[in-house]
């Protein structure tokens, strides 16, 4: 536990109208660490992941990546920083449908300005390790399920970002689709160093994280170090 | 389902469908009404598109009742016979339907529109004339009327619309030679229908803004269609068939189109209110002229929902409503050409053999093969476009980020662009088709007159002795004028030279009148009172040259005294008159001849204004018409030319524009509902950082690409008709650039209102909201 | 082991003879094998020993165990205690963690910090696995998965149920 932590958040405190999605909620995540982010549905996992990357603003409480203050910034060093620090998978929906899985996949480095021709090169290598060779050509909407999540995850790894939040990503997959989305994501994150914030609910997918953060009602529970502490 | 299902459960699914039109909550209640306004505005264009030859009809049966034109043998003058002399005018541009009455007897006929003849020294005026008189323009008229009381207004059934200017004025006697003697009104023959070119402007406007509008309001019942095509797909979980899904889509569709007959109907109704207020060219019309003919309401009222269903119906053919959801065909059906081709191609070929000239006048069968040759040509953009979008589209590639989004998004589905587009692609086409056929007819039209403005600017006829010689004296006088000659003239004839018997006589005009007025005829070098000149025009005709010569014997006037041109009259060189006549004439000084013993002699009187002064032509119209209520006043123009083109050309840019605007309002629901139909992927794009502006950006491409391929087309088939349409009333083809380049720039200027207008919500749908699953 | 913090814990609600806590043992968690009578008498003796329960009086009338149960306090805390503390994952724990389950409901703890606590000990252990199934062969995955699954399938149950009990807490409380 030493050293300052890549992404930090303390105290959050966010509502939607009456509904507290996150009422205090604290974590913090090292580089290249791998967490779990569990709890029962509508507990505020999303919600938490959503701030922590600088999505949605808190309404209290800090949100730190490398020690700045994300908050602080304005909405386009957000999204500058999520293009270029963050990658992002979703449990589904999240490739846009008239473009090729390659391209999708190249999209956030054309969106950074790299050349199409270079671009599309480098999501190519992406395609290979994700044994996803045969797909590059096609759309989202003629490949299977596991195959889009695959896609997914080289599109948020293929700008090398040092976080990428993964948001259910096995939640519309079978288990060995998942499996393979997870062995795949956490290896492919362990290989570039990325730190990987995981939203689920399944104790098999939580299984490749390092170590699982618990929300409930809003609140962060670390019941490991509760238990450490307690001994 | 079971064999069963008949009729009965049928007609449930479709009153089941009616009832989500109004369910639903605010998204259904949005849906419905936007397409019940839609196909409103459009059912409304109809109703007045069904009423205008209705209209014009109307207009034109009261014109011939109260028609004054006798042809045939005079009738003698008796108890029940009118004297009509016409004092028609202009009142700054606008005509004004002047007569003077004389009845000759008890049960002399009154005119349409009257109650009782006006007496000498009474005027009965339209209400619009009143309204002018009542103005602080009124003294500028006033003095037409001569002092006559006014004791009444002219009621609907004596006026062609509602704005016109007309009076019947009383007199106590009129010049034998100027009136009419009736013994009915509205007996004349039935004036001949329009001519060739402008049948086939009215054929091809009708279905230049009537295409459109059958394209709008496709596009109008299909607003919504997507959140229509989930719920079905709930429908289908829960047991619904294919033929269920139908049926209540057909009910739904069904159900805001008949909103929309309704909505229609309303703004018709509102619409014709207003109508009498506006005045188009001259032409205005009483509200209840505007009423569509039956059978056409009838038309719009079946046509509208069995269009609507039948598009929706079609519509649902390219998406399969699963339980689980609704796909679209991954991968359309190739598009193929020739069934494409074959509706324009049908068209050319009805339209290719009236090529190279139509017959004077239009029968029946001509003027339908013209509107189908246009309508299906004008509808090969329609067919046509989807499949150049797909051709143009299918290559391009690269690009920033918002162009490669578009792009893609145009390959994979550009049936939903194309539909949005083709409205624009029609209503250009038939624009610059039209916009050809007026240029061409104003160029038609357009007469060189000869005449010579520098030198005058109206001519006035006026035929009462007791005016000769006072109509110059008085204008001279009047503010405004600058300049003022008058002649009395006349025809003169002459017994051809002796020894040449038995040719024809030679006619030539006497002109009367002072050395200014008669330098207008002739060059006169030195002249003085006293002078007589023979003004002859080059080439010379030798005959004339013979025949009248000085001292030579002229007969004035048919069978008139006659006069010796004095022996010394000089010979000089015509010139062209201020009205552009340029003949061989006898110009004398008063003092040579005494005018006053010629009989029928007519004062001819060039009158030049102040230009910058927009009243002066009024008064001299007001001089005239004190000194004789009959005489003429005409301007002269280098070139004449047959203003309502202008109107009619403006009136097509506003018809266009309001179409395109439609066009836009349903691009704009399109692009809006399909943002919304991927908020989530969207918010998901902003999410990892997508910037905003390459979003912005694909919608303006997305827009832009299929716009600009249409109007391009569009410009193609516009050419191609006008064309086509040129060669067939014998007319040289001339592309009119700038009509292109405004039709063209229409069309962009709404692709940058449709894009400008949807980034609003593409901005609301990217807050981190649309993240949430539903 | 665990009949006899089960005991305490049934011994929460009230004192009660070795019969009873026989009979409600039996139909509450003894499913198809009823405990035998030298099994209690010998648990509860101990216990009686260890100072956990006390007699709470003996009842006149010809049946031998005429004799009342109570928990001591020092029962109290060994009930808590084991409650609260971590069974060793393995397959097949479902029993056990049924009883805590049922034994929280009754005595007003909450489910959720049970499942929470348990949740940190299964996912020790499926790392664990996780990290094995990685750098072995397939059959070590089999093996790997078929714990994996039931461990998933323990703690999933779990989580129903916590959510079932902490909704019923709920409607009672309401
Ligand atoms: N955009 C939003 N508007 C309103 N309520 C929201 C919104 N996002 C989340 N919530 C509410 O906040 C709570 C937490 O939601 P979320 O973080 O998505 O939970 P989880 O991901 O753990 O299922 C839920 O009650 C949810 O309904
Ligand atoms: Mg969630």
């Amino acid at each position: 536990m030493t050293g300052q932590p890549l992404l930090e958040a303390d105290g959050l405190h966010k509502a939607f109208g009456p509904t507290k999605a996150l009422d205090g909620a604290s974590i913090a995540i090292r580089a290249g660490e791998i967490v779990a982010i569990m709890g029962p549905s509508g507990s505020g996992k999303s919600t938490l992941l959503h701030c922590l990357a600088g999505i949605v603003r808190p309404d209290s409480g800090h949100v730190r990546y490398q020690g700045a203050e994300i908050s602080a910034l304005s909405d386009g060093e957000r999204s500058a920083l999520r293009r270029t620090q963050f990658g992002f998978v979703f449990q589904f929906g999240q490739l846009v449908p008239e473009l090729t899985c390659l391209e999708n996949i190249a999209l956030p480095l054309r969106m950074e300005g790299v050349r199409r021709r270079e671009a599309e090169a480098r999501a190519a290598e992406w395609l290979d390790r994700l044994d996803l060779a045969d797909v590059g050509r096609k759309r989202p909407g003629e490949v299977s399920g596991g195959q889009g999540q695959r896609v997914a995850v080289a599109r948020a790894l293929v700008t090398r970002p040092r976080a990428v939040f993964a948001d259910e990503p096995t939640g519309a997959l079978d288990s060995l689709n998942g499996e393979r989305v997870m062995r795949l994501l956490t290896e492919a994150a362990r290989e570039t160093g990325a730190a990987v914030v995981l939203v689920t609910h399944e104790a098999r997918v939580a299984g490749y994280s390092d170590r699982e953060i618990v929300v409930r009602d809003g609140r962060t529970r670390d019941i490991a170090r509760e238990m450490e502490g307690a001994l | 389902m079971s064999v069963g299902r008949g009729r009965a459960s049928a007609s449930r699914d479709v009153l089941l469908g009616m009832r989500f039109a109004f369910a639903g909550g605010r998204d259904g209640w949005t849906r419905t009404v936007l397409t019940a306004v839609g196909v409103g505005i459009g059912v409304a264009l109809l109703l007045l598109a069904a009423a205008v030859p209705g209209a014009l009809q109307a207009r034109q049966e009261r014109t011939a009742a109260r028609s004054d034109l006798r042809l045939g043998e005079q009738i003698p003058a008796a108890a029940d016979t009118m004297l009509v002399a016409q004092a028609d005018t202009l009142f700054r541009h606008t005509p004004v339907h002047g007569r003077l009455l004389h009845p000759e007897g008890p049960r002399a006929p009154i005119p349409p529109g009257l109650t009782a003849v006006p007496r000498p020294g009474e005027v009965v005026v339209s209400p619009a004339l009143r309204e002018l008189l009542d103005s602080p323009d009124g003294r500028l008229f006033a003095p037409r009327l001569d002092g006559a009381r006014v004791t009444g207004t002219i009621r609907q059934e004596g006026l062609s619309g509602p704005g016109e200017l007309a009076f019947y004025r009383g007199v106590d006697a009129l010049p034998a030679d100027e009136v009419t003697r009736l013994r009915t009104f509205g007996d004349s023959p039935s004036s001949e229908g329009l001519g060739t070119v402008l049948t086939i402007l009215v054929v091809i406007i009708i279905v230049v803004l009537l295409l459109p509008i059958a394209v709008f309001l496709a596009a109008a019942v299909r607003f919504g269609s997507e959140s229509r095509d989930r719920r079905m797909a709930a429908l289908r979980l829960i047991g619904a068939d294919r033929r269920m899904t139908r049926l209540m889509a057909a009910g739904e569709t069904m159900a805001g189109a008949c909103l929309g007959l309704v909505v229609g109907g309303v703004l018709f109704l509102v619409g014709r209110q207003v109508a009498p207020m506006v005045s188009l060219w001259d032409i205005s019309v009483y509200a209840s002229d505007v009423r569509p003919s039956l059978p056409l309401v009838a038309v719009i009222v079946l046509a509208v929902p069995a269009m609507s269903v039948a598009v929706s119906v079609i519509a649902l053919r390219g998406v399969a409503i699963e339980p689980l959801g609704v796909t679209r065909r991954a991968t359309p059906p190739r598009r193929r050409l020739w069934w494409r081709l074959v509706l324009p191609g049908i068209g050319l070929a009805l339209l290719v053999p009236l090529v190279g000239g139509l017959p004077e006048t239009m029968g029946g069968v001509v003027q339908y093969q013209v509107a189908a040759g246009a309508v299906l040509l004008l509808i090969g953009a329609v067919t046509v476009l989807p499949w150049v979008i797909e051709l143009v589209v299918r290559p391009l590639g690269g690009g920033p980020v918002g162009w490669q989004l578009a792009v893609r998004r145009l390959q994979l589905d550009s049936a939903m662009s194309a539909r949005l587009v083709n409205g624009i692609a029609v209503a250009v086409a038939g624009a610059i088709a039209l916009q050809m056929l007026f240029a061409a007819a104003q160029k038609e039209s357009t007469v060189q007159t000869r005449q010579d403005p520098s030198r005058a600017q109206a001519q006035i006829r006026t035929h009462d002795p007791a005016s000769a010689g006072l109509i110059a004296v008085r204008l001279r006088a009047t503010p405004g004028v600058t300049r003022a000659t008058e002649t009395l003239v006349g025809g003169v004839s002459a017994e051809p030279h002796a020894g040449a018997a038995g040719q024809d006589p030679v006619f030539a005009l006497l002109q009367v009148g002072d050395c200014a007025a008669l330098a207008e005829y002739a060059a006169l070098g030195s002249c003085a009172g006293g002078d007589v000149f023979i003004a002859r025009a080059t080439p010379v005709d030798p005959a004339a040259q013979e025949a009248i010569r000085p001292g030579a014997t002229v007969t004035v006037g048919e069978g008139g005294p006659r006069w010796k041109v004095p022996g010394d009259a000089r010979q000089v060189p015509a010139r062209k008159d201020p009205s552009g006549v340029y003949q061989d004439v006898i110009l004398a000084t008063p003092g040579a001849i005494d005018a006053r013993a010629m009989p029928r002699l007519i004062a001819n009187t060039f009158v030049s204004v102040d230009p910058g002064d927009p009243d002066a032509m009024e008064r001299v119209r007001n001089v005239v018409a004190q000194l004789d209520p009959v005489g003429t006043v005409a301007t002269l123009a280098a070139s004449e030319t047959v203003g309502r083109f202008d109107g009619i050309r403006r009136g097509l840019y506003v018809g266009v524009m309001v179409t395109l605007l439609l066009i836009g309002a349903s691009m704009l629901v399109g692009t809006v509902e399909q943002l919304r139909d991927r908020r989530r992927l969207l918010a998901m794009l902003v999410a990892v950082g997508t910037r905003r502006s390459a979003l912005s950006w694909s919608v303006l491409w997305q827009t832009f690409i299929p716009v600009m391929i249409g109007i391009v087309l569009a410009v193609v088939f516009g050419l191609g008709l006008g064309v086509a349409l040129l060669r067939m009333v014998s007319v040289p083809v001339s592309i009119d650039w700038a009509a292109v380049a405004i039709s063209a720039g229409i069309g962009a200027a709404v692709v940058l209102l449709v894009t400008a207008s949807s980034l609003p919500t593409l901005w609301r749908l990217t807050r981190p909201e649309g993240l949430r699953m539903e | 082991m665990s009949i006899g913090q089960t005991f305490l814990g049934l011994l929460e609600s009230g004192p009660r003879h070795g019969y009873d806590l026989k009979k409600t043992y039996d139909d509450r968690f003894g499913h198809a094998r009823p405990l035998h009578y030298g099994q209690v008498y010998a648990t509860l003796s101990r216990l009686l020993k260890d100072g956990l329960v006390e007699l709470d009086g003996v009842e006149p009338g010809e049946g031998p165990e005429r004799k009342r149960y109570a928990v001591t306090s020092a029962g109290v805390s060994d009930v808590e205690l084991w409650l609260a503390s971590a069974e060793k994952p393995e397959p097949y724990l479902q029993n056990t963690l049924y009883t805590k389950v049922i034994l929280a409901l009754l005595t007003g703890r909450s489910a959720a910090d049970l499942l929470d606590v348990q949740r940190a000990e299964h996912l020790r252990l499926m790392r664990e696995l996780t990290r094995r199934k990685a750098g072995g062969d397939l059959a070590d995955n089999l093996v790997c998965d078929h714990a994996l699954f039931h461990l998933d399938a323990d703690l999933r149950w779990l989580e129903l149920t916590a959510a079932r009990l902490d909704d019923l807490r709920r409607q009672v409380r309401a």
